[in-house]
């Protein structure tokens, strides 16, 4: 019982992690912009895809899939600022939310176009197999996807808080105009933040197919979470999200094995909503 | 605002009066609708029976004398009405049953459909053919298997293929059998997932073990399109059943498989109830760490030249893919309907529902393995039966059980990996 109950804690730890890790890059841009990028779980999905295509053309695994993960979807992600969303920015908040709602079904669609419906799946061993630690079991894709997580929460976080850039998004965050007024360019910097957000999103993605299904529609599966998790973590806040999803990861492993796991999205929501009504702002949100 | 309506409403109107016109003048075809998942997680489903329904409709709209007997080959359309060609019009689902509803609506009310197939899901098929059923219009089934579905007391709904109740007897006799060769068998668990299928199957198997004298010692439930299943198979782990019984759509199903690798846990029988198991993608994805599962179904490939290998050829040309359980049901059902209404001689939905039900299908007229096709009073296929595979390689399904028809013997235990 009770060594079943420590690889239950330790699963949920592990699960968390990714749920911080897929949580990141939408924080940043709700932080930032105030923008819900409703395609969120579609750049995750779009990672997916970049780690199984290095996989089947090169043979190559998460060494080579993540970096190209990353570098295509920051790319994707100032295209997508530039191309889709300055424009809607202006407009009232239901233009923002069909935008990217529209962008998520285009990006869906065309990989289901192009790749099909069917489930995929990359080689179980393509990240070292599993640990055994006194028969607690560690499988080291999803390790690997946790120590991640905190290095992007990390970098992250120590990007707007101690650089000069940082210091820039942030002010351009605050107030767009005023920001100009001191010599930054609002455009530029939430280009970057967009940037650095769908990468971080590809990245995780790109991870996250080491030891999950993959499939056009993954995004919507996964995309509910990390909402849920960012707005638990408070909004725009990179290290609460990161507590979030460790919180969220290990209550839905606990409640799913002492109660049920049919029980354990109640449990979740009853708790996050229950936190909500006594800090709206989240873990580490700004009031 | 209400001049925009206007026009709105007129444009609608002469859409359909130009829709209307056309299907008029072009007279010969048979338009029948198929609603099934073509988004969402089930979407490869949909792909799979649009492929598999190119091919049927290619064996009835143009002759196939090399399919010898089979029903509709031989000449080009329907017969039975002048060789009108049948034509599918497709609604896609999206997975939820209040879309299903929707669209059932629209294709009997817009589209004039003349007879409706699918719907895939048990949740969905439960709530688009009691659109049929208000319309009257005949709704044939060939794959949802929650029994209720047949319980309604409904006059237009047909389903050709075996239920729940049918397979909890099939699983009974073959544990026995594997009980009887030595395996355990005594402590059963059941997984399932919360939709209208996975809990109606699980509580027709425990009711039916039950009747036995089968107590199931463990029922774990989980939420469909999990993210994630360690709690679920730690429970097991902890446990030791002898036997699991899976009842899981694809996603999830490809979940368990890479999570109970993870977590280093084999059931010594794991048998599956068809569906996400039977999912080409599934054995592609996992079928090499799920070896020796064992599986449900219906479907045969048949010695080389007879009509199934040549469908399961033509199948294959057309998708890539290997014909699998759940398609060759959808397939046959629509063999089936397509039957009714060749042998009714119109497209009047109370002639075809009449056909229906005197339909009189022999092993020799039908694809599947059943022992024919016929129909009771509440529209079940009375003849449906099923058999035992078992993924052995990891690759190919093949039939174990019972043993007059079994290609291999059943391998034990569980290998997994």
């Amino acid at each position: 019982m009770t060594f079943t109950l420590v690889q239950v804690i330790v699963g949920g730890l592990l699960l968390g992690a990714v749920y911080a890790l897929f949580s990141s890059g939408l924080t940043l841009v709700w932080g930032m912009m105030n923008v819900v990028n409703f395609a969120h779980g579609d750049f995750v999905m779009l990672g997916m895809y970049v780690a199984f295509v290095v996989y089947t053309l090169l043979g190559g695994g998460p060494l080579i899939g993540a970096p190209l993960a990353t570098l295509l979807l920051a790319t994707l992600g100032v295209i997508v600022y530039f191309g889709l969303i300055r424009d809607i920015m202006k407009g009232p908040m239901l233009a923002q939310i069909l935008g990217t709602f529209g962008l998520a079904l285009l990006l869906r669609y065309s990989v289901f176009w192009w790749f099909g419906a069917n489930f995929l799946s990359l080689p179980e061993n393509l990240v070292g197999g599993t640990f055994d630690i006194f028969g607690i079991r560690i499988q080291a894709s999803r390790l690997l996807a946790g120590v991640v997580a905190l290095l992007v929460t990390l970098g992250l976080h120590l990007l707007l808080t101690r650089t000069t850039l940082g210091s820039r998004m942030l002010a351009v965050a605050e107030d767009a105009t005023a920001a100009q007024l001191m010599g930054i360019r609002p455009d530029s910097m939430q280009a970057i933040a967009w940037g650095i957000a769908a990468g971080a999103t590809g990245l995780a993605g790109a991870l996250i197919a080491t030891f999950f299904y993959i499939v056009p529609t993954v995004g919507e599966t996964l995309g509910i979470v990390a909402f849920v998790t960012v707005s638990l973590g408070g909004f725009g806040s990179v290290p609460g999200a990161l507590v979030a999803g460790l919180l969220i990861g290990v209550i839905e492993s606990l409640s799913g094995y002492l109660i049920g796991a049919v029980y354990k999205d109640i449990v979740v929501y009853t708790l996050f909503l229950g936190f909500l009504w006594f800090r709206p702002q989240g873990l580490m949100g700004k009031t | 605002m209400r001049f925009s309506y206007v026009i709105g409403l007129f444009s609608a109107a002469v859409m359909s009066a130009a829709l209307v016109g056309n299907a008029a003048a072009q007279g010969k075809t048979v338009k029948i609708g198929g609603i099934f998942p073509m988004s969402g997680n089930a979407a490869s489903i949909g792909v799979h029976v649009k492929q598999a329904f190119d091919v049927a409709l290619d064996i009835i709209n143009n002759p196939h004398p090399e399919l010898g007997n089979f029903p509709l080959a031989k000449n080009g359309g329907l017969a039975g009405l002048g060789g009108a060609k049948v034509e599918i019009v497709y609604a896609d689902n999206q997975g939820s049953p209040a879309t299903g509803q929707n669209q059932a609506l629209r294709l009997i009310t817009e589209e004039k459909v003349v007879a409706l197939t699918g719907a895939y899901q048990s949740g969905i098929t439960l709530t688009a053919s009691a659109i049929a059923e208000k319309y009257n219009i005949p709704f044939v089934n060939g794959e949802s298997v929650a029994p209720n579905l047949t319980e309604r007391g409904f006059k237009w709904f047909f389903r050709v293929t075996p239920i729940a109740t049918d397979f909890a007897r099939v699983y009974y006799e073959f544990l026995n059998d594997m009980k009887a060769a030595g395996a355990k068998t005594d402590n059963i668990a059941i997984l399932h997932d919360n939709t209208e299928y996975g809990a109606s199957v699980a509580s027709t198997l425990t009711t039916a073990f039950k009747e036995k004298g089968i107590a199931i010692a463990l029922d774990v439930a989980y939420a469909t399109n999990a993210t994630d299943v360690q709690s679920q198979v730690l429970q097991l782990k902890e446990k030791k059943p002898d036997v699991v019984i899976a009842i899981s759509y694809t996603s999830d199903a490809i979940l368990f498989a890479k999570t109970m690798q993870a977590l280093d846990y084999k059931p010594p029988m794991l048998l599956a109830d068809d569906s996400g198991y039977s999912d080409p993608s599934f054995i592609k994805a996992v079928g090499k760490i799920s070896q020796g599962v064992f599986n449900r179904s219906s479907w045969s490939v048949g010695p080389a030249g007879s009509p199934t290998a040549i469908i399961a050829k033509m199948y294959k040309d057309k998708s890539g893919d290997d014909m699998d359980d759940t398609v060759a049901r959808q397939m046959q059902a629509l063999f089936v309907l397509c039957e009714a209404i060749d042998g009714a001689g119109s497209t009047e939905p109370t002639k075809i529902q009449a056909a229906l039900k005197a339909t009189d299908l022999k092993p020799d007229q039908i694809m599947m393995g059943y022992k024919g096709v016929k129909f009771d009073d509440k529209g079940q296929n009375i003849l449906a039966s099923g058999l035992i595979i078992q993924l052995q390689d990891g690759e190919n399904y093949v039939a174990v059980w019972p043993k007059a028809t079994a290609e291999k013997a059943p391998i034990m235990p569980y290998k997994g990996w």
